[in-house]
């Protein structure tokens, strides 16, 4: 209540200075506003946020899981596309951790055989060959964030191979494979995210404030988009891009036709909360104090739902990893030497191959750890973005 | 009631006529056609074909024409049943596509079963004991539910069902069974393939229906006729399934139309997966070879789908809840 009366005084005292400049007065409240609730809003979010605790997890888990994709090529003990065929399909092998009565993480050594009916290959881990596992240990060389050359890998061995979630047909290591394909698959979930809210944004609040022909214009075009279902009119889309194309660029036209369908979801929630705050006084005042429509809807809407805009972009994340990884499984989405989540599940699609090598399905979990990781945060964060309702 | 059926029904024309051209317009944008496809394909395996092979399978096919000629030859014979000829498998498209079309509508039409089953009672039980440890964990697994994709459920159930318990996991019949004539052996046979697809088909919007159950019926229950319900000594039993429930179950109806299209994707990745003759595996394949009759009448298909199911769910909406007026 004093905040209020407070810009209610510097109002009034700046049309007594006869300071009548629509910029001015506008600034002066939009100064006012900031200062007094701006600020206090985002940390009664964050206070909010806190307390639910399923949702701090998945933040976290969120988190960890981008600082691995940064730092991917660390992490991955092999590289990309580091074949070793001696090794290939490679079930996942168990870590031990205590030798010799004392902490030392290691992997047994592996001999491999012939199953002497089907004749294929065997693996039988051998006590005796205790390989240690080594930290900051030196290998492939590749450049850190793309910027920095090095060779040093977060974990490795020395000879043999650790490969803890198994290895493909080429005897690529599965972790390593996993830790690069999320580098696609969760930035394909941020750059699809950010254009659907460019354009969610932009058609979203214009129809939301303009009303009249804006608003049934881009309505209409809503309901078409939304008449196909997202799956088919996504595979139809992609199964046109041509296969000669540079996979960087099909990476890029993918997230743009995901962004296609998404933004309709974004346009339709941030008009009904910008009809909402377009009738509140706020938005009145500023009118009657000759505020011009972009300045309204630049200082004053946008700013006003920035906190919905986060929570509805969280949310729609894990659509945008769902349909990545729906597309590259079905072989219409990511093309290698690009590696995403789905384009390693897409192994898993023949059925004989599944059920001899059930592990080439892990990259599936990730898909869901994720999802289910972005689904906890955003629910946190939609509570949190009201933190004057109880 | 009549007239307004009858004004949503024709309100649908307009739709289907921008549906049918964007479905056109998507099917012709792959570079080449039908016949650039067969063309590398034969190329591929050694061979190749002279410019006027080429040019007599594009006049035969009518890809020579204009886009707006194909399109109109194309869209023409739909009002008589007629959806055109799929150019791989020489056959008219609603041949190649009838009986698929009938297991895809028989799944999702299980799945949307399975899913109003379920969540309904959940839905009830935890909106009624508000954050009892039932609650929690169902919320939990509701959670759980969501984030799941079908894909991954499917490869999970292809590898458990058939390592683990040893039980052919894909497919519709076991294989002594495929060609059998109808018998109640064959029906017993296929209703042991089929639940576990409608179940990983209906698991998603499951999880969707209990919260929007839970959430609905809370509502309902803070609201005054209830208070009264109760005031005046009905048993309790009564106040919700009489009372309540009835109200809160319009929700559920009116995301109808948004879980169809869920349920059309699923079948297709379900179907790939499990290897089950839905339209999804058919759809693909036509995608990638460029079969576009038969891929743009799939896709027609499956919009046409989404707006019946919406049409459907706002006359079921309209029809009980006396408070809709039909202007």
């Amino acid at each position: 209540m004093q905040d209020f009366k407070g810009t209610a005084q510097r109002i009034t005292d700046l049309y007594n200075q006869q300071d009548l400049s629509d910029e001015s007065i506008a600034q002066q409240m939009l100064q006012s506003e900031q200062t007094a609730e701006a600020t206090s809003q985002w940390r009664l979010m964050w206070r909010k946020f806190k307390r639910n605790r399923t949702a701090v997890i998945g933040g976290v888990v969120v988190l960890l899981f981008y600082l691995t994709a940064l730092f991917g090529d660390f992490v991955a003990p092999y590289s990309l596309e580091d074949r070793m065929t001696q090794y290939s399909y490679l079930p996942p092998q168990k870590i031990r951790f205590i030798a010799d009565g004392r902490f030392q993480p290691h992997v047994y050594g592996l001999k491999s055989g012939r199953d002497p009916l089907t004749l294929q290959r065997t693996y039988v881990p051998d006590p005796e060959h205790k390989i240690p596992i080594r930290f900051f240990v030196e290998g492939s060389p590749y450049k850190l964030m793309g910027l920095f050359p090095t060779n040093r890998h977060l974990f490795g061995v020395e000879e043999g191979i650790v490969s803890i979630l198994g290895t493909d047909g080429q005897g690529r290591d599965m972790f390593s494979r996993i830790i690069k394909g999320s580098q696609i698959s969760l930035t394909v979930g941020l750059v699809g995210v950010a254009l659907s809210l460019l354009i969610g944004a932009v058609l979203g609040v214009a129809s939301g404030y303009y009303g009249g022909w804006v608003d049934n214009l881009v309505q209409r075009g809503i309901e078409i988009v939304r008449s196909f279902p997202p799956i088919p009119l996504w595979m139809a889309l992609t199964a046109a891009l041509p296969q000669h194309w540079p996979p960087l660029l099909t990476y890029f036209v993918i997230t743009v036709i995901l962004s296609l369908i998404g933004w309709t979801w974004l346009a339709r929630q941030l008009r009904g909360k910008v009809l909402a705050i377009r009738e509140e006084d706020f938005i009145m005042a500023a009118r009657l104090a000759g505020a011009s429509d972009r300045w309204i809807i630049f200082r004053h809407l946008i700013p006003a739902t920035f906190s919905h805009i986060v929570v509805i972009s969280t949310l729609s994340m894990p659509s945008m990893i769902l349909a990545e990884s729906s597309l590259s499984f079905l072989g219409l989405g990511i093309r290698p030497p690009l590696t995403s989540w789905g384009v390693l599940l897409k192994q898993a699609q023949n059925t004989q191959v599944l059920l001899l090598y059930p592990w080439l399905m892990i990259p599936g979990f990730f898909v869901a750890i994720s999802i289910l990781a972005f689904n906890f945060m955003g629910d946190g964060l939609r509570d949190a973005a009201d933190p004057y309702t109880v | 009631m009549l007239p307004y059926i009858v004004k949503r029904v024709l309100g649908m024309i307009p739709s289907l006529i921008i549906i049918s051209f964007i479905t056109f317009f998507v099917i012709q944008l792959p570079p080449g056609d039908f016949v650039t496809s067969v063309q590398s394909q034969v190329a591929s395996s050694g061979g190749g074909m002279d410019a006027t092979t080429v040019e007599a399978l594009r006049v035969r096919y009518g890809l020579d024409q204009p886009q707006v000629v194909q399109y109109w030859r194309w869209i023409k014979g739909f009002p008589t049943g007629d959806f055109g000829y799929s150019l791989e498998w020489s056959a008219p498209v609603w041949d190649v596509i009838a009986t698929r079309m009938g297991w895809t509508l028989l799944l999702s039409g299980l799945a949307l079963v399975f899913m109003w089953v379920v969540s309904i009672p959940i839905g009830v039980y935890s909106a009624t004991h508000q954050y009892s440890i039932g609650d929690n964990i169902f919320s939990f697994l509701g959670f759980l539910g969501l984030s799941i994709p079908d894909f991954l459920l499917s490869l999970i159930w292809l590898v458990v069902g058939t390592l683990v318990l040893g039980i052919p996991a894909y497919g519709l019949f076991s294989p002594e069974m495929a060609d059998a004539p109808w018998s109640l052996a064959k029906f017993l046979d296929l209703l042991k393939h089929l639940w576990a697809p409608v179940i990983i088909m209906g698991i998603i919007g499951t999880a969707e229906l209990i919260r929007i159950m839970r959430g609905s019926l809370l509502d309902v229950l803070n609201q005054q006729y209830v208070t009264t319900a109760r005031a005046k000594g009905l048993h309790e039993k009564k106040v919700i399934k009489k009372y309540a429930v009835r109200m809160a179950i319009n929700p559920l109806i009116s995301v109808l139309g948004m879980q169809i299209p869920k349920m059309i994707s699923s079948s297709i990745i379900v179907g790939l997966v499990l290897s089950i003759p839905t339209v999804g595996p058919i759809f693909l394949r036509s995608l990638i070879s460029q079969d576009m009759y038969l891929a743009g009448v799939i896709l027609l298909f499956m919009a046409v789908m989404l707006l019946v199911s919406n049409l459907l769910a706002d006359l079921v909406l309209a029809w009980i809840d006396p408070r809709i007026r039909y202007e």
